[in-house]
């Protein structure tokens, strides 16, 4: 079977609504299938990748920890947009630190988020063969 | 007349937060809840409005504010309050108007 570039979109908050969790089930499944995946995250998206996410006190699960996971299924293309972090007073820093292990450099650990303007994401998605908006 | 307006919507992606501040009176509370405590972090869009509006008290949830990893970028001037806290706004107030 062909491989072919998947990339997922995710432009909504977390907890707030469904779609962030559906989203990360979604690309973990896709994952198994040995495809080229990369996220990406705009608009209330960058959301999702906050640290220090502590839902304990609105009885939902946390689903946060699992972003750290993707690098263990080969998804260590995380394109997160410079424009949306900035319009929400955020920067690199307020979010997860996401490392993958390169098994080619002796598991040298490298940074899976790759920080792109919208200019830039606009190319990535144009090399895009399937593309999944949540 | 008192009024407690709540707001659940993140204000970057709908118009319900600047809706809520247009048609709020001054002596009113503005209460972050859900996706609404977006709003209430600094250095955006957001804050320069709750920064800006004259006589409201701005409040959010604290634990919605936990669950979204974002207690460290609080606005300043914006009193954090637990679920007791809603209820006792709740209570304070007249009438209670919930954007939706």
């Amino acid at each position: 079977m062909a491989i072919k570039k998947f990339m997922y979109i995710n432009r909504k908050a977390p907890y707030g609504t469904i779609y962030a969790l559906e989203s990360l089930e979604v690309v973990l499944v896709g994952a198994a299938f040995d495809q080229d995946v990369s996220l990406a995250f705009i608009g209330d998206g960058v959301y999702e990748l906050t640290k220090g996410q502590d839902t304990k006190a609105i009885g939902q699960k946390n689903f946060s920890p699992v972003y750290s996971a993707l690098g263990d299924y080969d998804v260590n293309k995380i394109y997160v947009e410079k424009e949306s972090l900035e319009e929400r007073g955020l920067t690199l820093d307020d979010l997860q630190h996401l490392v993958w292990e390169d098994e080619d450099e002796d598991y040298a650990e490298k940074d899976s988020i790759r920080l792109v303007s919208r200019a830039e994401l606009a190319d990535v998605l144009d090399e895009q063969d399937i593309v999944l908006s949540f | 007349m008192t009024m407690l307006h709540t707001v659940n919507k993140s204000p970057f992606e709908s118009n319900t937060f600047d809706t809520c501040l247009g048609l709020a009176k001054s002596g009113s509370t503005v209460l972050l809840i859900e996706d609404g405590v977006y709003a209430a972090t600094s250095g955006n869009a957001a804050s320069d409005k709750i920064a800006n509006a004259n006589g409201i008290s701005f409040c959010v949830l604290g634990p919605d504010l936990q669950a979204r990893g974002l207690e460290s970028k609080l606005a300043d001037g914006i009193k954090v309050v637990d679920y007791e806290g809603f209820v006792n706004l709740v209570a304070e107030h007249d009438t209670v108007q919930s954007w939706l």
